[in-house]
């Protein structure tokens, strides 16, 4: 029963509300209204949007030092979790079957240790830095905390779930997924999508200016 | 709810517009917006962060617009904004936060924290929540035209002494004009020598230019106190004085705030387009040396820097062209370490120097320049900002340094070629 409806309806019912919730909150943003700017502009809103959307992928080598641990941490996690979701031999073979109806070459399982290990030791660190941190500390919020732990919960059903012989670790790995998916477009973790909008705002408003960002 | 709070959310929700829904959207509270910022590296106060002082704005966005907040508010379960949330973050926000932007420059996610901070202190404005000494200065500014209480009679005795000084008329009220001139208090009260420089390079260049009697104030105490309303009132009479005199450019001064607000947000204040250009004096200066009409002699041998304002590089955009004016007539030029558009400000922007109660935060936010200063071991300091060059000059007098600061405008005009007879 349980089985049932963890790999049935609730999936579906997580599915639906991860999809609708994302394009819901990215048009709830993208079409809410905005002012128009009356100043005579220097330069290109559009290129500069379109540079800031990159750019911000590299911190500015100013500030660089002070900022080591989040940048080297985030980019261990997001480059560690993107590299399970999409390229972990389970995840290939689930995406194809019950999703895609094809697929793509996994990683090797050597990969998928290094992948995994770099996802956790960021998460980890930047979890860490969040409850130590004086300013990470002050600025967090019950949202910032739910969203590491199913996140870490989530990763961590996963290595379980890699034990083939125990239906129920596969079954605990998909019903805190389905959780994320349901939590997710209520959540900071909407950030996933919502950093290109504000890039690009943002990088339009310094393009005008012509300002050097 | 009061008054003042009804006064402030409205503010609040006027203002919530795409870009602050994404901006809170995206935010991870990663904290590395706080490295960015001189009054929390200079204090180590984790309330100085930039994000925080958004929180008036996050916690309505929150409650009112995101799913959490909706469905609390349904359950009545919600926690209500309080005057509190307003009251508590004047201090931060107009004493902790010079409006530099930096911050703006270094967010992953591309929030544009210094223009939330603008939006809440807007909110705070409007609901009364603001120093007394920034309110006053805007009091001043709307009864008698200038912040500093400067009126026409004054500047009019400025303008004799320069023509006694220079030989050269200071031409005032001309129609037709090519160039309409503006001067801030700064620039009247304690840096004369902006006028006589200006006399002197436009006699030197063959500008036409002219004073307005109506509108020689550049200074925005509105846009420094955060009143968007005040802030038109006072754009609008810059735009009448120069639709008067028909001219075809307004030149705004080398102070940074006043060029903002009439370059970039003038527009936006008063709800329309103007009908002529609005030039910084240095874009000008530049054009003037690009195409041959300014000519300068001879070379500061010191080693110099120049002070980056921000609001004229980091938010005015205007970042090469003080080094094309510089470089011909700096033989020993060095940047500092953070320069251009990751500047570190001098700690005074964003009305925070006209507030009397931020003294003390100010002097300490200074120690950044000061270290940047010292480090590169400099005989002078340029800056093209009149608020930048004072509020430096009370951390170097205060530091008890020996450092020259110099306006850019100024130095250009000693190092003009003569003209040939």
């Amino acid at each position: 029963m349980i089985e049932y409806l963890i790999d049935g309806p609730l999936w579906y019912f997580s599915l639906a509300v991860f999809c609708i919730g994302v394009v819901w909150q990215l048009a709830r943003i993208l079409f809410t209204a905005g002012k128009t700017d009356l100043s005579v502009a220097r330069g290109s809103a559009s290129s500069g949007a379109w540079r800031n959307i990159f750019s911000r992928f590299v911190p500015h080598h100013e500030i660089a030092p002070q900022v080591r641990v989040q940048v080297v941490a985030g980019y261990m996690f997001h480059l560690g979790l993107f590299a399970v979701i999409f390229f972990a031999a389970p995840h290939v073979i689930f995406l194809e079957e019950n999703l895609l109806g094809f697929g793509w070459t996994p990683m090797p399982h050597w990969a998928f240790i290094v992948a995994s290990q770099f996802a956790f030791f960021g998460l980890l660190i930047l979890w860490l830095r969040r409850m130590l941190n004086s300013v990470s500390r002050l600025i967090s919020t019950l949202d910032d905390h739910i969203a590491a732990i199913l996140t870490f919960v989530v990763m961590l059903t996963g290595c379980l779930a890699l034990l083939k012989g125990f239906t129920e670790l596969r079954l605990l790995h998909r019903f805190t997924v389905e959780l994320l998916l349901i939590y997710f477009p209520f959540s900071c973790l909407m950030h996933t999508f919502t950093f290109i909008p504000s890039r690009a705002f943002t990088g339009a408003w310094f393009g005008r200016r012509g300002i050097d960002a | 709810m009061s008054e003042r709070l009804e006064k402030g959310l409205q503010v609040l929700r006027a203002e919530m517009d795409k870009k602050v829904m994404s901006f809170f959207s995206s935010c991870v509270r990663c904290g590395i917006c706080a490295e960015s910022c001189l009054f929390y590296t200079e204090t180590s106060d984790p309330r100085y962060t930039p994000i925080y002082k958004t929180e008036p704005m996050r916690k309505l966005w929150k409650n009112e617009y995101s799913f959490w907040g909706k469905l609390k508010g349904k359950l009545g379960i919600s926690e209500p904004m309080t005057e509190a949330d307003l009251a508590d973050w004047e201090e931060l926000v107009y004493d902790g936060c010079s409006m530099c932007g930096r911050c703006s420059m270094v967010c992953p996610v591309g929030v544009d924290i210094s223009m939330v901070i603008f939006k809440v202190k807007h909110a705070l404005a409007v609901a009364g929540f603001s120093p007394e000494g920034l309110v006053g200065a805007t009091e001043r500014a709307v009864e008698i035209g200038s912040p500093m209480g400067i009126t026409l009679k004054t500047v009019q005795a400025m303008i004799k002494h320069v023509e006694a000084d220079t030989g050269l008329k200071v031409p005032v009220d001309v129609e037709g004009a090519e160039y309409m001139a503006l001067l801030s208090s700064n620039e009247i009260a304690l840096y004369p020598e902006y006028l006589e420089s200006l006399v002197k390079i436009f006699d030197h260049a063959g500008v036409s230019w002219t004073l307005s009697s109506d509108a020689f104030e550049a200074t925005n105490a509105g846009l420094q106190l955060g009143n968007k309303a005040i802030a038109g009132k006072l754009v609008q009479r810059v735009v009448d004085g120069a639709e008067k005199l028909k001219v075809k450019n307004v030149i705004s001064p080398e102070c940074g705030h006043a060029y903002i607000a009439l370059r970039w947000e003038g527009p936006n204040f008063i709800g329309k387009a103007y009908p002529f250009r609005v030039v910084h004096i240095l874009e000008l200066l530049d054009e003037l040396q690009a195409n041959g009409s300014l000519k300068t002699t001879g070379m500061e041998t010191e080693r110099l820097t120049f002070h980056d304002p921000c609001s004229i590089v980091r938010r005015g955009g205007i970042q090469a062209q003080p080094r094309n004016l510089l470089r011909p007539i700096a033989q020993n030029f060095i940047e500092m370490t953070d320069h251009g558009s990751m500047n570190w400000c001098c700690g005074g922007g964003g009305g925070v120097s006209s507030n009397e109660r931020a003294e003390e935060l100010k002097l300490t936010a200074f120690n950044r320049k000061k270290s940047q200063i010292e480090e590169i071991e400099v005989d002078a300091v340029v800056t093209a900002c009149s608020n930048c060059r004072m509020v430096m000059e009370d951390g170097i007098e205060a530091n008890e340094m020996d450092m020259p600061l110099l306006g850019l405008t100024e130095l250009i005009a000693e190092h003009l070629e003569q003209k040939p007879h």
